[in-house]
Order: C-alpha cells, then sequence, then structure tokens
C-alpha cells in the first residue's frame, strides 16, 4: 500500500466548560493523528470526554486550547469534509422526511446536478443496504436500519472523514455484529478515513486499525494501539484469534488502569 | 343432505361475519344520532306549539319552526348577502392570525434576546380579552372589514404565536448539531427542521385560534356591522325574532364543524409523520 498522507491532526487539544459553579476540564492535553484512509477507534473509560472530543474535532465545539487541522487546514466549524453520524438515530434523523430526502437534504446545498444528486443518494442507500426502504420514514424502521440510514446520510456526503459517536451503543448484539461489517466494508470499499469512538473494547480492537486509549477526564491518550490483525476480518475467525484476545486483553487493562488512576489522582 | 353441508359450513361464517358488521356499524350509526335526536324530541316536549299560550310561544319554538325559519333566512341569496360577508371576514382573520403567529412565533423562538424582550409584553397583550379592544379598534380603523379582521386577528393570533414560539424552541438539540454538521443553509433548516418540528405544536395553537376566530367574528359583527351573522343575529333579537335569532346560532354551530373538519383533514396530512411515529412508539 503507498504511503499514507497525514489527514487528520489533533495538536495539545483542551476543553475546560466553563460553568459559575467552577470550570470542569473535560480534556487536558490531547494530540493524535489520522492518516488518510485509515480506520481508527477511539476508546476510553465511560464519561472520559469522548464525545466533547468528537465535537471539537467536527467543530461542533471550539476547543479551549491546541488546534484541529483536518488536511493541513485549521478547523474552526463545521467542513465539507467531514460527516457525522450520531449515537443517538432517533434525533438525528429527521421523522418528517423520508430516508430518501433524509439522505439527500445536506445535499442541497452542494452545487450538484439533480442527477448527480441522486445517483449520490441511490449509491449510498444500496451500499448500507436500504435501496428498498427509501420511501419509508425512520421511524417505520428498526433501530439498526435508522443507523445505517444515518450512515447512508453521511456517505452521500463524500466527507474525507466519517466521524462516528458510538454509533452502535444503541442496538442489539446482532445487529451490531452486522453494522460493525458495514463498517468495515464501506472503508475498505470507499477509501474514507474514519473515526470511530466506542466504549466497546471488542468492538474498537475488531473494527480499528489503530487504537487509541483515552485516560478518564481531564482526557489525555494513555496510548496508541496499532492493531495488526489481517485486514480481512470476520465476526467470528477473527475474534476467535489469539491476537485478538491479546489485543483486547491489553486495552481491557489499560482502560482497568484508566479507571484506578483516575481515582487515585481525584480528591 | 351430505351434498348441503359443506356449503353450510362454508357461507354461514361469512354471513354472520357480515350481519356482524351490519349490526357494528347501525350500532355505530345510532350512536352518532342517538343523542341529537334525544335531544330534538326533548326540545320539542319543552317548546311552546304556536296554538298554545298566545303571546308567549314566540319565545320557544320548536325545532320545525326553528328549521324553517333557517331555510327562509340562511338558504339562498340571503346566504350570500349575510353569511358570505362573515365567511368572508372569518377566513381573511383565520389567514392573517396563522401567518402572522406563526412567522412572529419562529424568529420570536429562535432569538433569545428578542425572547426575553418581548415576554413580558406579550403576556400582557395576550391576557386582555380582545371583545374589550373592539371599541378602540373601531376608534382606530373605523367600522370597516378590516377592523372586524383586526379584531379576529387580536384574539386568534395568541395560541398560534405562544405554541410557535414553544414548539420552536423546543427543537431537538441533537437534530439540530445535525444540521450544523452539515452545513445545513439558514433557510433549508428552516424549512426541513424548525418547522417541521414545530408543527404539532403550531397545529394545536391553530386549533385554538380557530374558535377564538370564529368568536371574535360574532362578537366584530354584534358591535358595529351592517352585514353579517352576528349583525342578523342581534338584529332578529331586537325585532323579536326569535325563531331567526336560534336559526343563525345554528349556523354558527355548522360553521363551527365545519372548521373543525377542514382543520382535521389538514392536520392529518401535515401531521401524517407525528401520528405514525406517535403509533409506533405506542407499540
Amino acid at each position: 500500500m503507498a504511503e499514507r498522507s497525514t489527514m487528520l491532526r489533533v495538536d495539545h487539544l483542551s476543553k475546560v466548560y466553563e460553568s459559575p459553579s467552577g470550570d470542569v476540564e473535560a480534556i487536558g492535553d490531547l494530540s493524535f493523528t489520522m492518516d488518510a484512509g485509515e480506520l481508527v477507534c477511539v476508546v476510553g473509560p465511560s464519561g472520559c470526554g469522548k464525545t466533547t472530543l468528537l465535537k471539537c474535532v467536527a467543530g461542533l465545539l471550539r476547543s479551549s486550547g491546541g488546534a484541529v487541522e483536518l488536511d493541513g487546514a485549521r478547523v474552526t466549524g463545521p467542513t465539507p469534509s467531514m460527516a457525522l453520524v450520531f449515537q443517538e438515530y432517533g434525533r438525528s434523523l429527521y421523522p418528517w422526511l423520508t430516508v430518501r430526502s433524509n439522505v439527500e437534504l445536506p445535499l442541497r446545498h452542494k452545487n450538484l446536478s439533480r442527477a448527480e444528486r441522486d445517483r449520490l443518494v441511490n449509491d449510498s442507500l444500496l451500499a448500507v443496504g436500504l435501496a428498498d426502504a427509501a420511501k419509508s420514514h425512520p421511524w417505520q424502521l428498526s433501530g439498526g436500519m435508522q443507523q445505517r440510514v444515518a450512515i447512508a446520510r453521511a456517505i452521500a456526503y463524500e466527507p474525507e472523514v466519517l466521524i462516528m459517536d458510538e454509533p452502535f451503543a444503541a442496538v442489539d448484539a446482532q445487529t451490531r455484529a452486522d453494522l460493525e461489517d458495514l463498517v468495515r466494508d464501506l472503508h475498505r470499499s470507499r477509501g474514507v478515513s474514519i473515526l470511530f469512538v466506542t466504549h466497546d473494547i471488542d468492538e474498537s480492537v475488531y473494527l480499528g486499525e489503530r487504537v487509541l486509549v483515552l485516560s478518564k477526564s481531564p482526557t489525555r491518550v494513555l496510548e496508541t494501539l496499532e492493531i495488526d490483525l489481517p485486514a480481512q476480518r470476520d465476526q467470528i475467525t477473527t475474534r476467535a484469534l489469539p491476537r485478538f484476545t491479546e489485543l483486547r486483553t491489553h486495552v481491557y487493562g489499560q482502560i482497568q488502569r484508566a479507571k484506578a488512576g483516575a481515582a487515585v489522582s481525584s480528591p | 343432505m351430505n351434498a348441503a353441508a359443506p356449503s353450510i359450513a362454508r357461507s354461514s361464517p361469512r354471513r354472520s361475519r357480515l350481519a356482524a358488521r351490519a349490526r357494528s356499524f347501525g350500532a355505530s350509526i345510532l350512536f352518532a344520532v342517538g343523542l341529537p335526536v334525544l335531544i330534538l324530541l326533548a326540545w320539542n316536549l319543552v317548546a311552546k306549539k304556536p296554538d298554545e299560550a298566545v303571546g308567549t310561544e314566540k319565545f320557544y319554538p320548536d325545532p320545525l319552526t326553528v328549521g324553517r325559519a333557517f331555510t327562509d333566512n340562511w338558504v339562498g341569496p340571503s346566504f350570500a348577502e349575510e353569511a358570505l360577508p362573515s365567511l368572508y371576514r372569518l377566513g381573511i382573520g383565520i389567514i392573517a392570525s396563522i401567518a402572522v403567529g406563526i412567522a412572529a412565533g419562529t424568529v420570536i423562538g429562535l432569538v433569545p434576546w428578542l425572547r426575553e424582550l418581548t415576554g413580558p409584553v406579550l403576556e400582557f397583550f395576550r391576557a386582555i380579552p380582545p371583545p374589550a379592544l373592539i371599541p378602540i379598534v373601531m376608534l382606530l380603523l373605523g367600522i370597516t372589514d378590516t377592523m372586524k379582521i383586526a379584531v379576529i386577528v387580536s384574539g386568534a393570533v395568541w395560541p398560534i404565536l405562544l405554541n410557535t414560539i414553544d414548539g420552536v424552541r423546543a427543537t431537538d438539540s441533537v437534530m439540530t448539531e445535525t444540521a450544523e454538521a452539515f452545513r445545513i443553509t439558514r433557510w433549508q433548516r428552516l424549512w426541513f427542521l424548525v418547522l417541521p418540528s414545530a408543527s404539532p405544536r403550531i397545529m394545536v395553537g391553530v386549533r385554538q385560534g380557530l374558535s377564538v376566530a370564529l368568536i371574535l367574528m360574532v362578537i366584530s359583527e354584534m358591535f358595529a356591522s351592517s352585514s353579517g351573522l352576528g349583525y342578523r343575529i342581534v338584529y332578529f333579537q331586537r325585532n323579536f325574532l326569535i325563531a331567526e335569532s336560534w336559526s343563525g346560532i345554528v349556523l354558527l354551530g355548522l360553521i363551527g364543524v365545519l372548521l373543525a373538519v377542514v382543520f382535521g383533514f389538514v392536520e392529518r396530512r401535515v401531521l401524517r409523520w407525528y401520528h405514525g411515529m406517535r403509533e409506533v412508539e405506542r407499540g
């Protein structure tokens, strides 16, 4: 594979929530980079500011210090090069629009021809296996299918980086496995870079090419772990590999240490 | 005997199902018209017949007399003369209330400082009973259609305005963040996010506004008018045409029902997604 260039650079990012009852330091000092076409999973103990990190990266939230750079350009607000998939699919899709209109909505302001827009929508619905559900409304679909709609909306937007915020936390285990494979397929077939945040350790190891383990809040990167599993992964054999178990045990240990470390340092 | 048995077995469940359906249809008809018929009968018993109690029978007309007065006064050209001006004012008043209520409500709902600025004033104006404004509006606008429309709007706009403000404010934060992340433009955000998300609340406001509008239409015409339903009803009363007066009230009731039917039709279309979603949530 050709040498990948750096797509996303997060440099000494910090975020302090100011409130009258005292400031809360959500992100301490966080740096990492992501190459073009890479699939990076971010995992950390619950309440460690993962969502805050994503919002800062996506430009939805102003950081208190440090910088986020996308393809060399500083991110100061939402950019057309990034697309988000939220955890709460029920609140992220618009129930008054059909599946098709939901996917199409973000494309309306891109200067695309009608035909091009239709092609993108059809293509992305097909890619997530929802070509037949285009005329349904999101609430007529199961949770897993709704999250597929959100993924279709994100890939139709043709971003350089796809940001996913615990997208499968609210779906059942079997659906979750299918959706994980869908993400890996889309990553391989479309070459899009994916930043995938999860609290599920197995999921992070199964999906990621690299896993960033975060500390408890104020958040830092505890460890960057290369996942040296074969690129061709499937739910049964990959998860049965001894290396998979080793990696997940390692990450699990790190997370436990992150929790304990924070407990010791907090008053 | 043997040959006939299967055919009986086949046909009888279908026949009994049909019979059951007919029975339930009959029952629902009976329920729908039962009470009105009872009321009419009771009314007929209490009402004075034209041949008894000479002198006061006019004050207690029976249903048939009122029905006759209804056809005499409201069916035909007199409908165009007396009812249409009222319906025109009502229609314009309702459309203006909806337009002003939604437009102003959306702006106020979206701009926090405007909301804080206008809050107390809106509460004050909303608390004023609109009929009390009629003499002043008459003074300002004269005895015109505009004055009557202004009176209708002055009352009907509040439920629409306040519900729109609340609805717009309650736009889901994740949906808003989604719109931001995908850089959806301001107008598209208004049209595809803010207004649809507020539409259930807006429709609640419109429903309330409709009944207020009907009330104010009548009252404004009772005050100062030379045409319209309110004017005719007062005219009949002053001339002791009691049955005719009742017939006007019946017409008002019918207009109210018609408004509700039209509203229901529009509401089902606009909020189809909402009712569908609620049904799914209820399981």
